[in-house]
């Protein structure tokens, strides 16, 4: 009997503890392999037609609404354009607190005043700020706690990504690729505010690496990390990508692979350091940051269990490394592309076509600057054992210019439009990682850009670009359900639960939509 | 702290106004040619509002531009600008504006007779509004003046097909259980398609009953009128086109 009374204890208590961490959705991804996968399973491929707005709350910005929520018991924690923080209840969509962020006026930024989340930890809401700062907020009041200073936004730097927690400290990306900064990695100690390292992406003088740059070129190198990644506890090794190399569209000075740029960077969660890395694009001209989030999973791998990440890059190449190693063990076009030999090489390099490069009278090119996927966050379902992309199918022409550096200006070097008389187009792809091919596609009008999100009620969620919050069946890609919310999307839905009812979530438009089933 | 304040009284308003000397003029050019001909031309020939113009429709103030130039004009095809310093957006803007300061185009034809050909042999009206009346198939002309230069209205007159302006190509579409449907596209999202006919009537369609969605970015539904009309009627409608200014 007693054995028997502890068993139940404990599967009480194990249920408690799955229920509350299922129910909430406390970092960017959902969980920090980067899944954005919930095992809720309240919704399902038979109810999800039943699904009903429960409220809507409305920002009164206008600049790009791309926050991802965090949700933990009862309170969402979202951030507004450009880097405010507001609380709300879950159940009502009512605000309890807001944290607004006074900017500088005279600061560089490339794509719009824009913040994709917040980081939780304990009584802590942490953002990272577009004049390049880390905060910590009283998760119950929005006071401030401290507030650091990362780097210096008049020299070009900004921060638009969500953080990520890994144990006691908060890891913040850089942004600024447009302006020639030196992109970085950075810990802080969660309780006071202080460093603990930070990881450089470009080598500095005298470094490793720099060897990869022609002449000095690496001091405007860019490499900037304004995604979030992921983080493997067992192996304590956090996961992250680096954008494009300046300056963006020639390479004439920066003759060389540009590393730590167009990389996937593994680094050890207590001291920085670089455990390995695999560079996607060496070189790039095509402006294809690899800052998508690195999935990471425990496969079968040719009839042996694998530790490894997956990564459906802006190149339009998918990708299977093996995560502790690095090891390349399977890459595969997964959109048009034009640019590389449709082969990699035996270690995942390509190979660039003819004629690719941006030329001063343009050079057309697959897939444009925007890439085959870019920031929309992917899904990995360990049900269904497939990888949810949303894919973007665009041509551009990109022209090369010269550029000089200029400390806090824009370096670029050249420009790129949609090829001209095309009519971009959109999918979600369901891809298998044992083929590096898709199961199944949910076309789509226009390119969107949503994130993905699948649950264990068999649903995928994403949405078009028009504005149709979309259910699809996440086996076959049929079309459940679907809702117009009227605006256009730029964010990633999350799953919760609100008074023990699942509840789903995303930004469009300039307001925030919540569902549940009626 | 006086003398502060003497300094931004006296920095302001020339901060406030564009610059007119050669070097940013030309500085502007330069940009211009980069960032914006693409679109709008080298100067007056472009696919994108005529910027040689004393007035922009949605700038009508030096900030109003300078905004624009920024942050781009959202539901139309003007993006905000990559790549432009503040400096550089000052520059543009003043030499935009300096296309403008050039004295209208002298055009060869006879505005009034093409006022009457416009209504009459050409059949313009049926399609176009003007001031209010007129039809609905293309788009509305009553400022076409200042937004299109001479040169690219005649060249939509003959070859209406050189430049299909964005939402107004030809969609054809057909329907399970026959029927079928053309027209100008309204609207297109992943799930319906709403079109207008050449009655005027309008069709939303769920992308479920369509068999056969034609669509053809680089087709017009304006008909050519090359060799229906001779070159002076031609030069008559164009001298009309450009004298309509939305009133200015």
């Amino acid at each position: 009997m007693k054995p028997l009374k502890s068993l139940l204890l404990l599967v009480t208590a194990a249920g408690l503890l799955c229920g509350q961490n299922a129910g909430n959705w406390l970092t960017y991804s959902g969980n920090d392999a980067g899944h954005r996968y919930s095992s809720l399973n309240q919704i399902t491929k038979g109810n999800v037609a039943k699904l009903r707005p429960l409220w809507v709350y409305q920002i009164d910005k206008t600049d790009k609404f791309e926050a991802s929520p965090i949700v933990r018991d009862g309170i969402m924690y979202i951030t507004e354009p450009p880097s405010d923080v507001t609380a709300l209840e879950t159940n009502s969509g009512r605000v309890l607190w807001k944290y607004k962020r006074v900017l500088p006026d005279d600061m560089p930024v490339c794509c719009g005043k824009v913040n994709r989340g917040v980081a939780i930890l304990g009584d802590r809401v942490f953002i990272g700020t577009l004049d390049a700062h880390l905060v910590a907020l009283d998760a119950s009041t929005g006071n401030v706690l401290w507030d650091v200073k990362a780097a210096d936004y008049k020299t070009g730097y900004t921060s638009s990504v969500a953080p990520l927690i890994v144990k006691d400290k908060v890891i913040i990306g850089s942004a600024g690729g447009e302006f020639g900064v030196r992109g970085y990695l950075a810990a802080y100690d969660a309780a006071t505010g202080k460093q603990a390292w930070r990881f450089w992406t470009i080598p500095a003088a005298g470094e490793k690496g720099t060897e990869t740059w022609k002449d000095d070129s690496y001091k405007f190198g860019s490499g900037t990390t304004w995604v979030t990644g992921s983080y493997d506890a067992a192996l304590n090794t956090i996961y992250w990508g680096t954008g494009n190399p300046g300056p963006d569209w020639n390479g004439v000075k920066r003759l060389g692979d540009n590393l730590y740029s167009n990389s996937l960077i593994a680094l050890d969660a207590d001291t920085g350091k670089m455990k390995w890395y695999f560079q996607f694009t060496p070189h790039d001209v095509l402006d294809l940051d690899s800052t998508q989030t690195p999935v990471l999973a425990d496969i079968q791998w040719k009839g042996a269990p694998r530790k490894v990440v997956m990564f459906a890059n802006r190149n339009a190449f998918y990708y299977v490394l093996d995560r502790q190693t690095g090891e390349y063990l399977l890459g595969k076009s997964y959109v048009r592309q034009t640019w590389a030999k449709p082969e990699l090489d035996a270690k995942g390099r390509p190979t660039w076509m003819p004629n690719t490069h941006p030329t001063p009278q343009g050079t057309a090119v697959y897939p444009n600057s925007p890439g085959a996927t870019n920031f929309q966050a992917p899904s990995y379902s360990p049900q269904t054992k497939l990888h949810y992309v949303m894919t973007r199918d665009e041509g551009g022409v990109f022209y090369s210019g010269d550029d000089t550096y200029k400390q806090g200006s824009w370096y670029l070097a050249g420009r790129f439009v949609s090829k001209p008389g095309e009519e971009a187009r959109g999918a979600v792809k369901a891809i298998d990682p044992q083929t590096g091919t898709a199961k199944w596609e949910f076309p789509m009008f226009a390119p969107s850009w949503a994130g993905v999100l699948s649950e264990a009620g068999g649903v995928v969620f994403s949405a078009t670009w028009e504005g149709d919050m979309i259910a699809l069946d996440d086996s076959t890609g049929k079309l459940l359900w679907r809702f117009p919310m009227g605006g256009n999307v730029f964010a990633n839905p999350v799953t919760f639960l609100s008074g023990g009812k699942q509840v789903v979530a995303i930004a469009a438009g300039h307001a925030l939509f919540t569902f549940a089933l009626e | 702290m006086w003398k502060h304040a003497l300094l931004i009284l006296s920095l302001a308003p020339a901060w406030a106004q564009l610059p007119t000397d050669a070097a940013s003029l030309q500085a502007g050019k330069k940009a211009y040619e980069w960032h914006c001909a693409f679109c709008h031309g080298a100067g007056s020939d472009g696919f994108a509002a005529n910027l040689a113009s004393p007035r922009l429709t949605y700038a009508p103030t030096d900030t109003s531009l300078m905004n624009i130039i920024r942050t781009g004009i959202s539901g139309t095809g003007m993006p905000p600008a990559l790549g432009m310093s503040d400096v550089e957006i000052r520059q543009v803007a003043a030499y935009v504006r300096s296309l403008g300061r050039t004295a209208p185009q002298k055009v060869p034809g006879d505005a009034a007779k093409g006022k009457a050909l416009y209504s009459g042999k050409g059949g313009c009206a049926a399609c176009h509004m003007t001031g209010g009346a007129g039809g609905r198939m293309g788009p509305d002309l009553s400022d076409i003046g200042i937004r299109r230069a001479p040169v690219s209205l005649r060249t939509s007159i003959v070859n209406a097909d050189a430049v299909v302006v964005p939402g107004w190509a030809q969609v054809n579409a057909e329907l399970s259980g026959g029927g079928k449907v053309s027209g100008v596209r309204l609207n297109e999202d992943t799930f319906s398609i709403q079109i207008r006919d050449a009655s005027g009537k309008i069709h939303s369609l769920a992308k479920s009953r369509i068999t056969k969605l034609e669509k053809n970015a680089a087709k017009s539904t304006m008909p050519s009128y090359e060799g229906k009309l001779s070159g002076s009627e031609i030069d008559d409608i164009v001298a009309f086109l450009f004298s309509l200014r939305g009133g200015l």
